[in-house]
């Protein structure tokens, strides 16, 4: 009995296996001519870390917790309408990069950034800039969807109501009902917009947060992971939605799908223990990587 | 099996089955340690219920003599015709009764049975009955048939707290009275009826006129103080440690220090409450004003220490959510960390509640344990508390304030049962909502 159980169990797997044999999983790698030219030790900056027409450029930016130096020296332009993906092994920084550029790194105590980074030419660690003005321009998806315990119209309704966004009862609920279409999700949810969103399903609620989030219209939305608490068939659908959202945004996402990477952004920045290694488009950073760490990465021999 | 050689003389399995039964016995042993120690616990608390509720219950009845009584002007010393409001509550009462005993017994003539014979009715019967001439004046003159308690020791007669076939010697009731109490028995002149008294009335020396509603005034005058200070400072000082306090050595010392408050002996609250508000600020002494003020000391720290820990268990993808749409602080904790953990605030904040509801030593310090007949009105009258009136009660040697005792402590409990049921009502309310 308890055989036969196993053997059911294994079927969906064994009909899975062929297609993870069919990609190419390069297991020959070390007898490949190696076509990175910059060696392994070298830990500056390789590729164009500037772009025509930026929305935010970070220049030369280090952090610390506490003692530790997390982040050394990241310089990075982020373009009008183009999504940008970090990737690196896990420990890289390029989460706490992320979480520089909308200042959410202020909330972790010992958390000290210095350096340059600045949104529409303005330094956004000015003395004088209100971190909530910057927060409506920046918006964030974090990894696990985190949805208010609220209605789901209250969730998207929550930014537009404390900017002041709108005046009216009706502004607010045209702008609820946009923010949901545009993050694909209003026919799914339009007859239970009172429900609680913590009701919707994983990929759902993750949605529902990138609605919350452009309903306060952001320049910059920054993704933390958010696909890998998703199956693949919600992760593509907010891959999709990210395409679209492109065009009226500049988004940033981190993400430890390479893959992702490939499908969703045009450049691609790799970190390295801290580093930026190297900034180019994705297409080149994935083939024909300058550097030999990046190389290593993204051929799946990194250790 | 056997055949090929196995490096290991025991494999790894063999040992883990050996330890199976050890393993199983431990669990076993500890399971029955839980069991036992609930079980023990559930008995305690079956035993103290069972003892007060079998020694008070018998509180709530009282027994009480039916008379003829004639309001006559003659024997209570004042005009027939329209005697003033003044006349009317000075009149001589007790004579009425006396009377009416006297016709029900005529043959009665000793003065020392005579007074025994008057023992059989409350001392409080005069009040009854003046009050019942004073909102109805017309009764003047006119005979009717009036309930009144009878003596304490009467009620514990016929209640079974004494023993009938005791020597008469040793016997509070005397073998004459016992044969008066039978014939109005048999006349169906002396029966057990409801004790309103004892929860509208204030303290009295007299058990049968004693009652708790002053004791509930009381309390409920402090708790009214207790919790309109003790919640906003106790949250406010909360969420300012929790969200705003930078961590340094000073928020340390201000932790370390509300840790210790919270384990400081209750009395230590009741002199520094006497010592400041009392004797420096100059407020009435035995005012539930001041034993709010004392509890709130003493309950703050449970409520921060509650309000702390529902706060950190606020899950910060929460915080950093509302944030990230560029919510300041402020709305950040008003609008999802502060309802998130109102559920827990309000349990911490009810348990400090009971806590003060129970709480005796401090009040003490305060004179809060004042005999008080009337029931307070406001929070600058003296008063007194339920736990203070049952300690008081337990002082005193009166058979029937006995079960008056359990039975106050039979009201604390409820309202303790009453307020801890509320905060599981109110914390499912709002984990709903959200």
């Amino acid at each position: 009995m308890n055989a036969n159980r196993e053997v059911l169990c294994m079927e969906p797997e064994l009909t899975e296996t062929p297609i993870g044999v069919a990609t190419p999983v390069t297991p020959t790698t070390d007898t490949m001519p190696r076509r990175a030219s910059v060696g392994r030790d070298v830990r500056n900056t390789v590729g164009t870390i500037t772009v025509p027409n930026p929305r935010m450029e970070a220049r030369d930016v280090n952090v610390f917790y506490g003692e530790k130096h997390a982040l050394k020296g990241v310089s990075i332009d982020i373009g009008a309408k183009e999504v940008v993906a970090f990737i690196g092994p896990s420990g890289c920084g390029k989460s706490t990069f992320l979480r520089c550029l909308n200042r959410m790194n202020d909330t972790v105590s010992g958390c000290r950034v210095a350096g340059q980074i600045s949104l529409d030419g303005s330094d956004i660690y000015d003395r004088k800039v209100d971190v909530v003005p910057l927060r409506a321009q920046v918006g964030m998806v974090f990894q696990k969807p985190n949805p208010f315990p609220k209605s789901i119209y209250e969730n998207v309704a929550f930014g537009p109501r404390i900017h002041g966004l709108v005046n009216h009862r009706n502004e607010l609920d045209e702008l609820v009902e946009a923010s949901l279409r545009r993050a694909g999700l209003w026919e799914e949810v339009k007859d239970r917009l009172d429900q609680p969103g913590t009701g919707l399903s994983g990929g759902q609620q993750q949605r529902l947060c990138i609605a919350r989030t452009i309903a306060v219209s952001p320049d910059v939305i920054l993704m933390d992971e958010p696909c890998s608490a998703l199956d693949p068939i919600a992760t593509a659908k907010i891959e999709e939605l990210i395409d679209e959202l492109s065009q009226n945004f500049s988004i940033v996402i981190v993400t430890h799908s390479m893959q992702q990477a490939a499908r969703v952004s045009q450049r691609t920045a790799y970190f390295h223990l801290g580093h930026l290694i190297e900034v180019g488009s994705t297409r080149d950073i994935f083939t024909s990587p300058q550097h030999e760490l990046t190389e290593d990465y993204i051929t799946g021999r990194f250790g | 099996m056997n055949n090929s050689p196995t490096p290991n003389p025991a494999p790894a399995i063999d040992k883990v089955r050996a330890g199976l039964a050890r393993r199983r016995a431990a669990e076993k042993r500890f399971r029955a340690y839980g069991l036992s120690g609930i079980i023990l616990g559930l008995a305690f608390v079956a035993t103290l219920f069972l003892s007060i509720i079998s020694q008070g219950y018998t509180a709530f009845f009282q027994t009480e003599v039916r008379l003829p009584i004639t309001f006559d002007p003659a024997l209570l010393g004042i005009p027939a015709n329209a005697p003033d409001q003044k006349a009317l509550s000075t009149a001589d009462y007790d004579a009425l009764v006396k009377h009416s005993l006297a016709e029900l017994f005529p043959k009665v003539t000793q003065r020392r049975e005579r007074r025994q014979l008057s023992d059989l009715v409350s001392g409080g019967a005069s009040f009854e009955l003046r009050g019942m001439l004073l909102s109805d004046p017309s009764l003047l003159g006119r005979q009717v048939e009036v309930w009144l308690p009878a003596g304490d020791d009467v009620d514990m007669l016929m209640k079974g707290h004494f023993d009938r076939n005791a020597p008469e010697s040793e016997r509070r009731v005397k073998d004459n009275q016992i044969g008066w109490l039978d014939q109005l028995t048999g006349e169906e002149r002396l029966v057990q009826r409801f004790n309103t008294t004892f929860f509208t009335a204030g303290d009295s020396r007299e058990p049968e006129l004693a009652g708790i509603w002053g004791a509930i005034s009381g309390s409920f005058y402090v708790l009214l103080v207790t919790l309109s200070l003790s919640f906003p400072i106790g949250v406010a000082a909360a969420v300012y440690l929790e969200e705003f306090a930078p961590t340094n050595k000073w928020t340390d010392l201000i932790e370390v220090n509300i840790n210790n408050l919270a384990a400081v002996p209750s009395i230590v609250f009741g002199l520094l409450g006497l010592a400041v508000f009392i004797n420096f600020f100059g407020l009435p002494r035995s005012a539930p004003l001041v034993g709010g003020l004392v509890l709130t000391l003493m309950t703050l720290p449970t409520i921060i220490i509650a309000s702390r820990a529902a706060l950190k268990s606020v899950p910060p993808s929460i915080r950093e959510a509302a944030l990230g749409v560029g919510a300041s602080k402020v709305q950040t904790i008003f609008y999802h960390v502060l309802p998130l953990a109102m559920p827990g605030m309000l349990t911490g904040t009810i348990i400090g509640m009971a806590q003060a509801l129970g709480e005796t030593a401090p009040l003490l310090m305060i004179g809060m344990v004042a005999f008080i007949v009337d029931i307070p009105q406001s929070m600058f009258d003296p008063a007194t508390v339920l736990p203070v009136q049952i300690y008081l009660w337990a002082d005193s040697p009166e058979r029937a304030f006995v079960e008056r005792t359990s039975a106050a402590i039979m009201v604390l409990l409820a309202f303790l049962i009453a307020m801890n049921f509320t905060a599981v009502l109110l914390r499912k309310r709002f984990e709903r909502r959200w």
